[in-house]
């Protein structure tokens, strides 16, 4: 075997999610076998962060063009690298960026990237989460080449050996032209006014589609309030501007770990459990018994919550009297 | 300007879906479907382009023939033409099968934007507008969530589109037609069908193109094996009774058990 991780970087550190990617790739190869590749227009840091682990190389992809980040860049780098290296497996953290490159740099290679996946068994077959998270999928590699793989940020706890020796440290410059980046990305921005800080919040009442409609909302607002909560919403609802941006919880919101986390008519896909899944106590109204919410939850009730949240906050009021 | 939206017909939100005898799809009798809700938003956007600086919007949308009720709904809403290509093993082929198959029918087309929804709310791929854009030679830039035409010069166009960042960080990215976008939920506010375009969705052009006409590959370099219930990660206790009795019982497992409230 032959994997090689690509590590992200992160506020000048190897991300999290690239270390959980990594620790993944064990259950394809030993470390031995595994070459960590940081990629960039600079990569002394991280190539250094990545050889106190025990890989059998770190390899710096580095380039100018690199920076910043292009998928246009990517793909010509580590394509270049790939045929280089002749891995067995490629293994990324599931990121925005990754979303962004990787299924065209797979294709590069004539493969399909397996996205998103949670779980790695022997075969080695790929889990991966299907119907928003209703359902699993296994997946098997089919064709000769390398199988591209993406690991689902949280599904593998980031537990890797430290290295004993000296982890070897290459370089490799791949050929780059400007002309082949066709685009040109700005600085990132924050989007919304900050007005809330819902990750200092102790109780959360958040609420989903199963609202239904914007004129629905004061009943959650009224269970919230009765529990001293703060509203917090799913995609849906902030995308539809029944709730502002800032009380989006999820992967492209905010991140939350109160004391307290009631869902409200929230299904529990991935994007919105990796920002709540921290909560010391989950709770969720649901009339789906088989939504996916239910697998983090501490406490449900299935039912229409139409009747159980005005009940709830009678129940709350009755109770804090 | 020219746009081509991709839009994927999937079981509908709410849809109970089961696992088939085979346990390597979903039964599909009695499923509803409905647009793949990205896609209903990648067409929003592909209509108000249009309604600002005037061209075409074609759809395409590849699945067996029930996929027809969703390119008619495109229609209705605004679209003026469609292709169909009618693929009745859609769920054996992997994401690059699905792309070659759309690029294959895109290509003669010659766009200057390629719009698609960013994932499936089925499958959640989330890779057939990145592939697709690799197959063309086209540049493309994901999760976007608004797109403007900022300089035209001949048939080119210099595009600049907001995309979405993790963690309610964003970025505007430039890139130049043709390109592909794949398109992010809540950039704009979806239009529903009128009646008028309801009825004028009969007339426009639908073509239909074979899957086994356009010449790819349907061999998978990844096979989806099984589907399977997911595994619980935490024991619930799922609290029964009426609605007041259950609430009840809520608060009390909060109150004493929990120690949350
Ligand atoms: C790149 C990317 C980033 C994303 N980022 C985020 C993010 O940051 N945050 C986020 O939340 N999502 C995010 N999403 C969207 C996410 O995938 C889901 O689509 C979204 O979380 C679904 O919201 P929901 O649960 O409110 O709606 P749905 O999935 O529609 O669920 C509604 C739930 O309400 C229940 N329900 C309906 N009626 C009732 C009733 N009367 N009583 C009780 N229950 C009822 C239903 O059973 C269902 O489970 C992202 C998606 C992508 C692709």
């Amino acid at each position: 075997m032959r994997v090689l991780v690509i590590l992200e970087e992160r506020g000048g550190h190897i991300s999290r999610t690239s270390w959980e990617a990594a620790t993944a790739a064990l259950r394809l190869a030993p470390m031995q076998e595994i070459t960590a590749v940081v990629i960039g227009a600079q990569t002394e840091l991280p190539a250094a962060e990545a050889a106190a682990k025990a890989f059998g190389k770190v390899i710096r992809v580095e380039h100018p063009l690199l920076a910043p980040y292009t998928s246009d860049g990517y793909c010509a780098a580590l394509h270049q690298l790939i045929q280089q290296e002749g891995p067995t497996q490629v293994v990324f953290p599931h990121t925005y960026q990754v979303r962004d490159y990787a299924p065209a740099l797979a294709c590069r290679s004539g493969q399909a990237l397996i996205g998103d996946v949670i779980e790695i068994a022997d075969g080695p077959v790929f889990t991966r989460q299907l119907m928003q998270g209703r359902l699993n999928g296994s997946y098997r590699h089919a064709g000769n080449g390398p199988c591209f793989v993406s690991v689902q940020a949280g599904a593998f706890r980031a537990e890797l050996p430290d290295a004993a020796a000296a982890t070897p440290i290459e370089t490799f410059t791949p050929a780059i032209d400007a002309a082949q980046i066709r685009t040109r990305p700005g600085e990132p921005f924050r989007g919304s006014a900050q007005t809330v800080d819902l990750g200092s919040a102790q109780w959360i009442v958040s609420v989903g589609r199963g609202i239904r409609e914007a004129e629905n909302l004061p009943l959650v607002q009224e269970l919230a309030t009765a529990l001293g909560a703060e509203l917090a919403a799913s995609r849906p609802i902030c995308d539809n501007g029944w709730l502002p941006m800032e009380r989006q919880v999820g992967s492209s919101g905010q991140s939350v770990a109160p004391r307290l986390y009631l869902a409200v008519g929230i299904s529990g896909a991935i994007q919105h459990l990796v920002g709540m899944k921290g909560s010391q106590c989950i709770v969720a109204i649901n009339k789906d018994p088989d939504a996916p919410i239910f697998e983090v939850a501490d406490y449900g009730i299935v039912g229409d919550l139409f009747e159980v949240v005005p009940a709830l906050t009678e129940a709350v009021k009755a109770a804090k009297q | 300007m020219k746009i081509i939206v991709a839009i994927k017909q999937v079981p509908e939100r709410d849809a109970q879906v089961h696992i088939d005898s085979s346990g390597q799809w979903i039964e599909e009798a009695n499923l509803q479907y409905a647009m793949n809700e990205p896609d209903a938003y990648a067409l929003e956007e592909a209509l108000q382009l249009k309604e600002k600086a005037g061209g075409e919007v074609i759809v395409i949308s590849t699945g067996p023939e029930r996929v027809s009720q969703t390119i008619r709904e495109a229609l209705a809403k605004g679209a003026d033409r469609a292709i169909h290509v009618v693929c009745d093993d859609l769920a054996a082929r992997d994401a690059l099968g699905v792309a070659r198959l759309l690029a294959a029918a895109i290509q003669p087309e010659s766009p200057d934007l390629l719009l698609t929804g960013l994932q499936s709310e089925d499958l959640g791929l989330g890779q057939t507008g990145v592939i697709v854009a690799e197959l063309l030679g086209l540049p493309h830039a994901s999760l976007i969530l608004q797109v403007e035409i900022i300089a035209k010069e001949g048939s080119k166009a210099q595009i600049k589109a907001r995309r979405e960042l993790e963690e309610g960080w964003f970025q505007s990215i430039e890139l130049p037609s043709p390109a592909v976008l794949t398109i992010q939920s809540g950039g704009n506010k979806l239009r529903y069908a009128t009646l008028m375009g309801i009825k004028r969705a009969k007339t426009k052009e639908v073509r239909t193109v074979h899957a086994a006409d356009l010449g790819v590959s349907a061999a998978p370099a990844v096979a989806l094996e099984a589907i399977t219930l997911p595994k619980k990660q935490k024991s619930t206790q799922i609290l029964n009774g009426s609605a007041e009795e259950a609430a009840a019982a809520l608060v009390e497992k909060l109150k004493f058990e929990a120690r949350v409230l």
